[in-house]
This record gives structure tokens, sequence and C-alpha cells, in this order.
């Protein structure tokens, strides 16, 4: 048996996060949390490749906050399998050999269950290397779940234990602290960002958001592609100095994104009646890092004509699409990872980058609801990343 | 010595004091030993000022009467001061029209019929119909505007921006193409203060971007001493240039007007008067104006002071050749504003009205109010400032955090983009002038709508920049506290707590001297 959180159907629950989730976070992290620490069986499965995993950290991401304050779209109702242990920013330790990984080795986690996981023929995006567009999430050895963390069968970061196939794996060099392989699952999902950019020379990029997902974007632009300005949007101090630290040019305020924008790209500003402001000119690139129907609204509303919108957080309906219209803009999802690659790039970025102090919270299972409401909290309390330390739960 | 009744210092006697505050006014109790600054009275204006105008066409000083350098079949341009002046607006008949009128009659006379009429506004907004109405009245507008005769100068026009020459400090000249090419360019000034006309008209007026960066940068304006003499302001020195060059290549006949301090018309007249001469009614109308004001919103403040036209009273006319012109229009406003002022003081006190040259039909933001702070009031001395070197300076005015979206785009930036990085002008003007000078949307706005060109702010701020060099402190009274702090100065809300602000600088018992405008004056410091 081992301690862990489980998230659980519960129709009531579900409607009272999306009613007051956003408003009143403390009351989905007090009594009507979808949550709960459970003793629960470990999970185990005998299928070729699959070995055991002792989380040592694993992290509180965007979406396991959206899902929990039912703020995800219904449309990946269909895509996990209740009830779940969540948690897919994970090191760990391998409790097993893995192949050609030895019992005891430390290990990060591709969270995508791809067909290679699932034993199943590789479906036409697995083939081709791109395991983040599997077809075949909701079949195979396990139940359906499109990452660790979603999956009935699998177990979950924010457990004692979970189960973990070689494709998903990535040792972690011995000089890297635990704090910093933490980051390696986000910081892979920013390489990916980064890459689906496809920033031109010196091109201009605005980053709306600067949580983690919006400053590592930041950094793995700035790091990886020929990006000339950086403009990030970023509420808070703390979020403002690390934007500049991982490479931000320029750090905006929400409501000075038109004006500072313009300013930079020196386009053409104009007010509709009863709307945003919007730019003829623009970025070359925009980045939605927040997934918020302001937020992408905002990154529509000052890209260029003819230049490209990456949704890298979880997206939120609502957004007006007049400029993708208009502007011809090319509107593209940035879900996960493309493959080891991605992953080897995140974690020589997690051994060189300015990260030290990003992990600002780390906490025991057993006080869960204060982790979760720091995670909800994180950017104006300063901290980047809230993680759940496992090995002061076991 | 000073002149008898213009200089006062406070005692248990003096009567509380007004200071202009943006739109409203205060009544403050100076400390004792205060040395409070008047301008000088208002002088007589002209009784027959259609007879003096046409006197200075036919004997101009150094040049052939107007009407000798017309000819049928020749070009001629009028060039005009733009809506920065006068201050408040003149009532109707505005003296440029007056002017125009007499010669558009004489050109009639001669039989010239290619005319056009062109407001110097350089980068400044462009004139409204209704405001180019006001300034050279209907008959004049209704015969040119229609026909594209009358327009705002547009000095990012390539295709109407002649090229003229360097000058030998390496200054490019580069004017408007129509007056450059013109048999005869006729430029009307109202000269308000000493800082207007002269070369400052034509070679500024109707100049580029190009022609302006020589001499409307923070080196320049940090070495003018002060902006009110021409002889000592660098900036001046580089237009004098200019106008000398621009003098080879083409025919300029200058026609410049002064006026006197009659600013306040009834029923804010009493404003015109010193505290201590005003009658019951005085009393009884600044009481309501006050308490008015207080409660009236201020939309409607705005509407009120907005609305103001001045009563003035024309001093002189004089035409001719330009420097020779500038040099009996210098006498003129001196003998109407200067002030002699015995020595330096530690703290200068102003109170900011509610109007500069650059927020006719807006509201006076930060850096406007900075630069009629520091930088117009400030400069308006002669000889050396009327704070000592390292002093303190203390400004009312309410800097509220608001900009004008219309007139002042760039402003908004300006304030929110480069101030936030430095306020040092030099600083700014290597970082960031470029940039906003050669803005598409600013120049735009500019060209096609009423915004003050990108780089506008920068020359605001510049302005400034002499008085940032020269004082140790600047703390604003009754300001709104994030706007100053943005722009690196201190906030009070009282004179008491000004003063005490400053001490550091200054010590707890400095020398004080407030100069009470407008109307304008000059401090003329011995």
């Amino acid at each position: 048996m081992m301690l862990a959180l489980e998230m659980y159907r519960s129709l009531p629950r579900y409607i009272a996060a999306r009613a007051v989730g956003g408003r009143v976070p403390g009351i989905l992290t007090g009594p009507a949390a979808p949550v709960r620490l459970v003793n629960r069986a470990e999970p185990r499965t005998s299928a070729p490749g699959w070995a055991r995993v002792k989380p040592i950290l694993s992290g509180i991401c965007g979406s396991d906050l959206g899902a929990l304050f039912g703020q995800t779209s219904m449309y990946f109702s269909a895509l996990v399998s209740m009830p779940f242990v969540p948690g897919h920013e994970v090191v760990g330790e391998l409790v097993d050999d893995c192949e050609d990984l030895p019992a005891g080795t430390r290990v990060v986690l591709d969270p995508v269950l791809s067909c290679a996981a699932r034993g199943v023929e590789r479906c036409q995006s697995c083939a081709s290397g791109q395991t983040n567009r599997c077809d075949r999430i909701t079949v195979g050895h396990v139940s359906p779940g499109l990452q660790t963390g979603y999956c009935a069968d699998t177990g979950g970061g924010w457990g004692g234990q979970l189960m973990a196939h070689r494709s998903q794996l990535h040792a972690v060099p011995d000089g890297l602290s635990d704090e910093r392989a933490v980051l390696v699952e986000p910081l892979a999902c920013a390489v990916h960002t980064a890459m689906r950019a496809q920033v031109p020379d010196g091109g201009s990029v605005l980053v709306s958001g600067a949580g983690a997902v919006g400053l590592f974007a930041t950094l793995a632009l700035r790091e990886l592609t020929p990006a000339g300005r950086i403009s990030v949007v970023a509420k808070h101090p703390r979020q403002r100095e690390l934007a500049r630290a991982f490479g931000a040019t320029d750090v905006l305020a929400p409501d000075e994104v038109p004006a500072r924008v313009r300013r930079a790209t020196q386009a053409f500003r104009l007010t509709p009646e009863r709307s945003g402001e919007f730019l003829l000119g623009g970025v070359d690139v925009g980045i939605d890092a927040v997934g918020s129907k302001d937020s992408l609204g905002t990154t529509l509303r000052v890209t260029r004509a003819g230049g490209r919108v990456v949704l890298s957080g979880m997206p939120a309906a609502g957004a007006d699409l007049s400029p993708v219209w208009f502007r011809e803009l090319e509107v593209v999802g940035a879900y996960a990872t493309q493959g080891r690659e991605a992953f080897a790039r995140a974690l020589d970025l997690a051994a060189s980058a300015p990260l030290d102090g990003v992990v600002g919270g780390r906490y025991p299972l057993y006080r869960w609801r204060e982790a979760l409401d720091h995670a909800h909290s994180a950017g104006r309390l300063g901290t980047v990343k809230v993680a759940f330390d496992l090995r002061s739960s076991r | 010595m000073s002149r008898p009744g213009f200089v006062l210092e406070v005692d248990d006697r003096t009567p509380p004091l007004v200071v202009h505050d943006g739109e409203g006014f205060r009544l403050e109790k100076f400390p004792l030993g205060t040395r409070v600054v008047y301008s000088p009275e208002s002088q007589p204006g002209l009784r027959d000022v259609d007879a003096a105008i046409r006197h200075a066409l036919e004997q101009p000083e150094n040049s052939e009467p107007l009407r000798a350098l017309l000819r049928p079949g020749m070009r001629l341009t009028i060039a005009f001061d733009d809506v920065s002046l006068p201050l408040p607006p003149m009532k109707r008949p505005d003296i440029r029209q007056r002017v125009v009128e007499q010669v558009l009659t004489m050109a009639a006379e001669a039989g010239v019929d290619d005319v056009e009429i062109i407001a110097a506004l350089a980068l400044h907004r462009r004139m409204k119909p209704s405001e180019l109405q006001h300034a050279l009245g209907e008959r004049v507008y209704r015969s040119f505007a229609p026909d594209g005769l009358l327009y705002n100068h547009d000095a990012e026009d390539p295709d109407n921006l002649e090229f003229i020459g360097t000058t030998d400090q390496g200054e490019e000249v580069e004017i408007n193409k129509r007056a450059a090419q013109s048999d005869l360019l006729v430029y009307v000034n109202i000269n308000i203060v000493p800082m207007d006309g002269g070369h400052k008209s034509v070679p500024i007026g109707l100049a580029s971007y190009r022609s302006l960066r020589h001499h409307h940068n923070s080196k320049t304006m940090v070495h003018s001493r002060s902006f009110m003499d021409h002889k000592k302001s660098a900036m001046h020195h580089s237009a004098w240039r200019m106008g000398r060059l621009l003098k080879d290549h083409l025919k300029i006949f200058t026609i410049e007007t002064t006026l006197n301090n009659d600013v306040f018309p009834a029923p804010y007249d009493f404003l015109n008067k010193r505290e201590w001469e005003w009658n019951v009614r005085d009393q009884a109308t600044m009481l309501a104006a006050k308490r008015g004001l207080a409660v009236a919103p201020s939309k409607l403040r705005r509407k009120i002071f907005q609305g103001i036209q001045a009563p003035y009273g024309i001093t002189g006319v004089h035409a001719g050749e330009t420097e020779a012109v500038h040099e009996k229009t210098l006498a003129k406003v001196y003998s109407q504003q200067a002030v002699e002022v015995q020595g330096q003081s530690d703290v200068l006190i102003m109170g900011v009205p509610y109007l500069c040259p650059y927020n006719v039909d807006a509201v006076m933001n930060p850096i406007l109010a900075t630069c009629m702070g520091l930088g117009y009031f400030f400069n308006s001395y002669r000889n050396k400032p009327v704070v000592r070197p390292g002093g303190a300076v203390i400004l009312y005015h309410p800097v509220p955090y608001e900009f004008s979206q219309l007139h002042h785009p760039s402003y908004v930036d300006f304030f929110e983009e480069v101030l936030a990085e430095s306020t040092d002008p030099a600083t700014i003007e290597q970082r960031f002038e470029k940039q906003y000078a050669t803005d598409p949307w600013y120049i735009h706005l500019y060209r096609t709508s009423y915004a003050y060109h990108g780089v506008h702010p920068f020359y605001m701020w510049y302005w400034a920049a002499h008085a940032m060099d020269h004082v140790g402190d600047v703390v604003w009274v009754g300001a709104d506290r994030r706007a100053v702090e943005r722009m690196g100065f201190r906030s009070a809300s009282t004179l008491a707590d000004a003063l005490e602000m400053v001490s550091g600088t200054v010590g707890r018992s400095p020398s004080i001297t407030y100069t009470h405008n407008p109307p304008h004056l000059i401090s003329d410091v011995r």
C-alpha cells in the first residue's frame, strides 16, 4: 500500500470547481476538493518494458490545477481514466531494472503514454517519432490516459510509487540535483514550444504569461532559437526578474501589451468599438503561455499578419478568432514533447540555466491543501514551481 | 534696484497669495521673508492696431516696404505662428488675422495671385479648421482653405521639404519647399515671451526633424542660459546660424507683434491684480471661483479654463529684416515682462497653470507640467537663474496621470516606457529618440490626425534639462505621487511639507523666491 493523492469522479465537486474554482481556490483545496489523500494499492503491470519508479520530487503543473479547478475542457474527459493519481513532472528512482537502466537509476519521465508504452503497433505519429501526437492513447496494456498522471493504472507523481515504460524514461546525470531534475519535463515542453514557434532570424516574440510555462519557454527561445526581441508579459515582480534572467529583452505588464508591442515593432494601433485594441503589424511570433481567454485574445491581436501563434498553455474557449482570419495567422499547438531530443536538450538546460530557487515550495503529501493553495497563487507569492517531496511522504 | 512694487517681501501684513495650480488656484500663506516677484503692470495697448500694422509694413526695419517687394507673377507665401501661441488664446480678432489681412490686401493690390498660407507648426499638432479660422479670421479662412491654399506645415512630407544647406557648424537646414521656393516669405509672429521670434520663426517653425534635431537636443538645452535670452541660448545660436544661411537663399519679411499682460478676462481679471489691491468684489469673486472650481467635475473645470480667451492689448508691431525686427521686439517684451531681482535664492517656488503651448484643448500631462515648470518658468530669467545652483524648486500642479490619446499618443509611451528606464535627458536621447522620431504610427498620426510628433515628448523633457542639471531638488505640491515619482521627482501635500523635504538640500532657513506668474515675467537676476 502507498500514500497517494487521488483525483476521483464527483459531479457536484466538478460543478463547484467550474463555478467558483478560479475565484475561491480555498474551497477547492478544502472541503470541495475532487482530490483526496488515500492509502491505495501500488500500481502494477506485468507487460514488458515497464518498471516501478519511486518519485522523489513531483511538480504541480498548471494543467493539474486546471483539472482540479474545473477549468479543463470536457474534450479531455475521454482521454483520462478515473480515479487517477496526478503528477507527471517527476524525478524518481527506478525500483526495478528496466531494460538497459538498472534499478536505482535516477530518472525523469516523459509522461506521454504512446504506442510503445501501450504495447500496440505504432501509429503513424509514433512511427515518425512524434509520440506526443499518438493516436492510440486509449487502448493497449493500460487504461485510457493521455499521460502518466491522468491514467488509472500507472499511478502518478503525487503518490509513493508509479509504473513507467522504458520509452518514457530518461536517466538523470549524476551532477544534476533533484530540484533541477524535476524541471526537466516542463523544460522539455518549453523546448518543444520553442521549436514549434519557428522563429525567423532576429524575429520578435511575445510570450504571454510568466508562470513556469512562459518562463521556461522564454529560456528555450533564447537558448535554442535565433529570436531577436523577446517580450514577456509578467504580472509579478519575481516573474519579471526571472523573465529577464531567462533571456527576455523586455517585460510588460498585461495592460501594457498593445502599447509596448506597438512601440517595439512600430506597428499601427487601432481601437475597435467595445473590444480590445489590436495592431496592424506586431510580433512575428506570439506564444500564449497562460491559456486564458484574455491572454490568447491579446496574443492574437498583437501578432503580425502571417505570423505564428503557439498555444503553449492549455487553451481556454471563447477567444475572438477574427485576427486569425483577417491577419492570416498560423495558430499551432505545442503539446508535451516530441521524442527524445527535446528531453536531451532539456537536460542540458536544466544543468546550465539559472534555475536555482525555481522550485520555491516543497511539501509532503499530507500537506497537499497547502501545496495546492501555494501553487495556485505561485506567481503572486514569487514562486515558479511548487513540488511534492515524496521522500518525506513515505 | 528692483522696480518698486514688483518685488515684495512677505511680512505679517501680507495676505495669502494666489498660486496657480493646474485647473485651479490656491491661496498660500508664504513664510515670512519670502521674496515674491510679480509681473510688471500691464502696459497700455496700441490705440489703433491696424494703423500700427500699416505703418510697420510701409516703414519696415532694414528693408524695403512690403509693397515694394510685391509684384505680379511672384510666389508669395505667408507663414504664421501656430496654435501654441498666444497663451491663453487671444480674443477675436487675433493679431495674426489683422496682419495677414493687410498683407493680403497689399498683395492683391500689387497683382500677386500665387499666394499660400502655412501654419508654421514644426512638429506640433496640426491646427484644426476652427483654430485656423480663429487665428486668421473667417474671411481669410474661407478664401484660402477650401482651395488648399491655407494649410498646416507637414514636417514629414518628403515631397514638400527642401534641403537648403549646412551651416558652418554642420547643422542641416531643411524647410518647407513652398516657403523655400517662394519669391517672398512673409512670417507673422506673436511674441509672447522673448524666446519666440527672430530666427526661431522660419528655421524652426517650417523645419523638419532632420533640421530640428541639431538644436532640440539635450546637450544644447543644458547649455542654454536661458531660452529667454537668445544671446546666451545655445538653441538660439543654432537657429541664428540656420536663419543666416536661409537668408542667403530666401527673401524673408518678418512681422513680429508684442502683447501686454492682460491675460485674464472678466470675471477672472482679479488675477491680473496683486492680492492686497483686491477690492471686496475681487475677493468675493476669488472665493466663489475657488469654491466653485473645487466642487466642479474635472471635465467642466477643463472646459471653463480652456474656454478662457485673453483680452490682450497689442503693444508693438515691427516688420522688415528678421534680426532688426527682433531687436525692437525684444526691447518691447522686456519692457513689459522684465523685473529686476537682486541675487539668487535657495528655493524657487512656482505655480504651474492649466495651460502650456502644447496642451491647447487637452489635459496638461505630467511631461508638459514639467516642461512648463522646469522648462518655461524656470528659464524665465536673464543673467542667471532665480535659484542658486544646487538649490530647490517647489512647483504647484496636480500633475494628473492622464494623457490625451488624440494629441499626445507618443507621450503616453514615453512616460510608460522611456521614463521607466531613465530620466536622464542624454541617456534617453541616445537610447530612444530615434525610435520615436521615426515610428511610422506616430508619423501617421502627426500627419493625418491631431497628434504631436513622436519625438515631441523628448523635446519637452530636454526643455527641463537645464533646470534638472542646475537644481538639487524638485518637489511638487499636491501632485499625483505616482506621476511625479516616474519622473524622478517627489511630491508633498503642503508647502510646509515641501520645505521640510528640501531642507536636506537647502537647510531649515532657506531664502525663498516665489515668482507670481502668469502673466509672464522675466526675472532679471543681478
